[in-house]
């Protein structure tokens, strides 16, 4: 099959959807790579590169449409690149199915197929060619770059001869991809990064990133992404006025705000409101991530930077990864070069269209004539539902203290049964035994008490040294042969002698192999 | 006669024997404490000797002498993976020398009450004391010469306990020395008719009891010695190789017990002091032992699990393989690794290469320790003694509650031959055999290997839930050479 990639023809976009890698890569697959001429100059990929990795070169759009029968390029296409489609051929670019109805069905009575990089589902073995992500992660960081382009301090504190620079501080709405990609790149500028989330099982990946989650004091917030593909949902409008009411109380403190907040298949949600933009410091950015969809910010306008009258720059560029041209080409490439090679299991060359994959069916919006979107909700579940969990019962101070008072009056009521009744086994035993056998007993009973009382203290780790010096002294029995063994009898002596040899052999070999051991435990 | 000389060594000698187990609350007092102990022995011996020990000195010498030669050449010897058989051993020869020193007693009280039989007729009580004085009666004898029918009664029954115990304690220890050195299977075998056997052996000793009170004679003593081996015999038969730590403890709380009853039949109070301090050591620590496996003593002793009150839970998951390779990405990658060791780190021999290992995961700065489980291995402690002759520093090696917090903030677990004490069943599965036995809670790490030699259940027959857990992943091999192949790789 012919891949090939157009130049993108819409106005400030300079990604390619393809890069002299991922065309040795495809043709690997066994396909054939052309490319537009010029079309990846922006993205610093020349037409020599390209020659250079096996793809041909074609002077014109229009020759680049006809010969390939695999479109891949980055933008919707324009209609007039949709009338260039034909029957059989694939196209795989972003899309935007929900809003591009027309062009859809345009294209489904043509006969064309159409993958929409941004339907691939979220699962694990998707990842690869997870694109939305990929350009995300870009947009995060680029968003704290051109917010530090536009500020007029540095990020980072510092006390330097010349006087104290106060830390930047940033706050992060949204740690979706892009989120937490502008986390990480804010907090590695040494800036002091606050991040919010409805989600609030986020918070460890956002403390993961360095950066401090925001808590909402609020019992309802524990929205379960994992029941919407992990992106977020609606919030209940009291969630809504308590979140704007702590916005409103960190806007004077924050630097730099960037938005990445994003419902999938709506409006973006107003989160930063006109009063909070003026509660900001004059020289503060804000930059929104979410401008294409009407933005976070109330004020931003969709793709322009605009200055305030109390003097907070707005950024609402929608163009964050054409702005890194090369680094998002060569990941969008990679994305492609994935799909595709999902597309060719066999490495043969030959694009096998199989709509019982989950992945292929998710993003394919037009096959075999007819319109596939939506498409039926993935086998594989993104994300394992988060278990419900009770939370322990709070106990109050009334009734830990009751606790206590009936613990310990259990425990007096126990020693005291058991010592009432060991004084009087003692006594009924002290009524019928002689005093020479109570003396004896009573340095039995003391002897016992004192071997748990010290017994108990013994570390767990030095049982074995304990049974073998236990061992060892156990043979003690050694003192009762060697005061029989004087006797006239043989027999006696005998049995007498034999006690006295094990006995030695135990003595010994207890004690010395306890010394052993204990040699052995050594301090770091 | 009265040695004050003697009885003041004595007071000497128990005194260094509570410090010596005292002492042992920790590493470094430990090695000092022990020396109490040696001192406090060779006291009480050489009291004995210059004291009431009559005669054959030079005999007694020698044999102490040749026995001594004997444990020194065992101790030097020794691995310390076989330190639970060796502890074993050491018991069986209390226990058969408080038999000896048992029936021996029992001589002596015949001897003597022939001796007062025939003494002269019509003597006063003075001249009783002259009379006996000139039979040359031994030291034990004079006592007993001076004993009231009452007191021969309980004399009596100090030693017919005494031998009991001795004779449980040598054939009980002399099985638990086979299981535990592989000479005997190890699995729980026994006779036909079960503890209904154990059952008639002890009521048919009772029996015998009653008898030789009433009557003295050797027969009863002996049929009670015959019954006293067959239960220590069948009784250790019939408990499986993982309950051993609870056996040899209570082993060695017999023998404690054995030496007390001794002590009350010689009319000894150190032996009696001895006694009692060594059989409360021994029942703490089968206490310890039981709790740690949330089992009551009795059901230990009487073998097997008890039956499950329901179903037990389904295990859903694969067992998931991992090479070597994978291991050591994951250990070169981790800041803290708590490694688990058990009972297949001592059948492989492995804790060299545990120790190699952990000392180059420590010189790359990161946090390893070790997480010790109550009844890990074949004797209380065993696991410590393993580490410790590996040259593994004591204070990395953790007791179960004071590592178990840690688990969720730790980067990797290595599970190393031990398979119950990490069984999650325990606090999920209320119908497990095993529930409520406090265990590691190694899952609640990022990540957990298992090295296990297949994908067999542990000791218990359990299915282990932990082997199928996401963050599992099986480390199949042998210990030895599964940390052989995995030592090159950490760099």
């Amino acid at each position: 099959m012919k891949i090939g990639t157009p130049k993108e023809v819409l106005e400030g976009e300079n990604r390619v959807a393809m890069t002299p890698d991922s065309a040795l890569q495809l043709q690997k697959l066994g396909h054939e790579c052309i490319i537009e001429s010029g079309a990846g100059a922006n993205a610093g990929f020349s037409d020599a590169a390209y020659e250079a990795a096996g793809v041909t070169v074609v002077k014109t759009a229009a020759a680049l449409w006809k010969e390939a029968d695999i479109i891949a390029k980055v933008r919707i296409p324009t209609d007039a690149e949709a009338k260039r489609m034909r029957e059989g051929q694939t196209l795989i670019s972003f899309f935007a199915p929900a809003e591009n109805e027309k062009q859809m069905e345009q294209l489904a009575k043509k006969g064309a197929t159409v993958v929409a990089m941004e339907m691939v589902p979220r699962i694990s073995r998707a990842q690869k060619m997870d694109a939305l992500s990929s350009m995300a992660n870009i947009a995060g960081y680029r968003a704290v770059i051109e917010a530090g382009n536009n500020f007029g301090r540095f990020f980072t504190g510092q006390v330097t001869a010349a006087g104290k620079v106060p830390p930047a501080k940033v706050l992060v709405v949204g740690a979706g991809v892009a989120g937490l990609a502008a986390i990480g790149t804010s907090t590695s500028l040494g800036a002091i990064t606050y991040a919010f989330d409805v989600r609030p099982e986020v918070a460890e990946q956002i403390e993961s990133m360095g950066a401090e989650f925001v808590f909402l004091d609020f019992d309802e917030s524990s929205q379960d992404s994992s029941a919407t593909g992990g992106y977020a949902a609606p919030s209940s409008p009291e969630f809504q006025e308590k979140q704007l009411a702590k916005f409103r109380e960190m806007a004077p403190d924050i630097d730099i705000v960037i938005c990445t907040a994003l419902i999938p298949n709506r409006p973006a949600p107003v989160l930063w409101t006109k009063d909070m933009v003026e509660l900001m410091k004059p020289g503060s950015v804000i930059v929104d991530l979410a401008a294409e969809r009407g933005g976070n910010c109330e004020l931003t306008e969709k793709d322009k930077k605009i200055v305030t009258d109390n003097g907070v720059t707005i950024v609402g560029y929608t163009d964050f990864p054409s702005r890194m041209a090369s680094q998002a080409s060569t990941l969008y490439a990679t994305n492609v070069r994935h799909m595709l090679t999902d597309l060719t299991p066999e490495k043969d060359g030959v694009v096998d269209h199989n709509m019982e994959d989950d992945v292929i069916r998710g993003a394919t919006v037009t096959h075999s004539g007819e319109v596939t979107f939506p498409p039926p909700p993935p086998k594989v579940q993104a994300i394992a539902a988060a278990p419900k969990k009770a939370p322990p019962k709070e106990l109050t101070a009334e009734e830990k203290k009751a606790q206590e008072v009936a613990a310990f009056k259990t425990q007096t009521k126990n020693q005291v049964t058991l010592i009432a009744i060991g004084a009087v086994l003692l006594l009924a035993v002290g009524l019928v035994a002689p005093a020479s056998f109570m003396q004896h007993f009573i340095v039995f009973v003391l002897s016992v008490f004192i071997g748990f009382q010290v017994i108990w203290n013994v570390a767990h780790s030095l049982h074995t040294p304990l049974m073998a010096v236990t061992n060892a002294i156990s043979s003690i029995i050694i003192l009762g042969a060697l005061m029989q063994i004087g006797s006239a009898s043989f027999l006696v002596i005998l049995l007498a002698a034999l006690s006295i040899f094990m006995a030695g052999i135990n003595i010994f070999g207890g004690f010395l192999v306890t010394r052993r051991m204990l040699a052995m435990f050594q301090k770091s | 006669m009265e040695f004050g000389f003697t009885t003041a060594a004595y007071v000497v000698a128990a005194v260094l024997f509570i410090l010596s187990l005292g002492g042992l609350s920790g590493q470094e007092s430990a090695k000092r404490a022990v020396w109490y102990g040696i001192v406090g022995m060779a006291l009480a011996v050489a009291a004995t000797l210059i004291g009431p020990g009559s005669g054959y000195w030079l005999l007694s010498i020698l044999l102490i002498a040749g026995g001594g030669a004997i444990g020194y050449v065992v101790a030097q010897r020794v691995q310390m993976t076989e330190m639970p058989q060796l502890v074993a051993a050491m018991h069986s020869l209390v226990g058969l020398a408080a038999v000896f020193v048992g029936i021996i007693a029992h001589f002596e009280m015949g001897r003597v009450a022939g001796i007062v039989a025939s003494a002269p007729e019509g003597l006063t009580a003075a001249g009783m004391e002259a009379w006996m004085h000139e039979q040359h009666l031994g030291t034990f004898a004079a006592i007993i010469a001076h004993k009231t029918p009452i007191e021969l009664s309980i004399l009596r029954v100090e030693l017919f306990l005494g031998i009991f115990i001795g004779a449980v304690t040598f054939t009980g220890s002399v099985i638990a020395y086979g299981k535990l050195a592989g000479k005997v299977a190890s699995a729980a075998t026994k006779l036909p008719g079960g503890h209904l056997l154990n059952a008639g052996a002890a009521a048919l000793s009772v029996l015998c009891l009653l008898w030789y009170v009433n009557t003295g004679g050797f027969f009863p003593l002996f049929v009670m010695t015959l019954a006293a081996l067959f239960i220590g015999y069948h009784l250790i038969m019939g408990i499986g190789g993982a309950d051993m730590p609870v056996v040899v403890s209570m082993l060695n709380s017999y023998s404690g017990w054995a030496a007390a009853a001794i002590g009350f039949s010689l009319g000894n109070d150190l032996l009696i002091v001895v006694g009692a301090l060594v059989g409360s050591s021994g029942a703490i620590l089968s206490y310890i032992m039981c709790k740690a496996m949330n089992r009551s003593f009795v059901s230990v002793i009487l073998g097997g699990f008890g039956g499950s009150a329901g179903p037990q839970m389904e295990v859903e998951g694969e067992q998931v393989a991992i090479e070597a390779d994978g291991v050591a990405a994951a250990l070169n990658d981790a800041d803290s690794v708590i490694i688990i060791p058990g009972y297949g780190m001592a059948v492989a021999q492995a804790q060299q290469g545990v120790a190699e290992l952990v000392r180059k995961l420590r010189a790359k700065g990161k946090n390893v320790r070790f997480a010790i489980h109550p009844v890990a291995g074949r004797l209380p402690g065993h696991m410590n003694v393993l580490l410790a002759e590996a040259k593994v520093p004591y204070d990395i090696v953790m007791e179960m509650d004071e590592i178990n917090d840690d688990f969720p903030d730790t980067d990797v677990a290595i599970v190393i031959g031990s398979n119950d004490i990490v069984n999650p069943a325990a606090q999920e599965d209320p119908n497990s055999p095993i529930a409520g036995m406090p265990v590691l809670e190694c899952w609640k790490a990022k990540q957990v290997f298992v090295s296990k030699r297949g994908q067999g259940t542990g000791y218990s027959g359990i299915e282990n839930p932990l082997f199928f857990k996401e963050n599992t992943r099986m480390f199949y091999g042998d210990a030895k050479a599964s940390l052989d192949k995995l030592l090159p790789l950490i760099d």
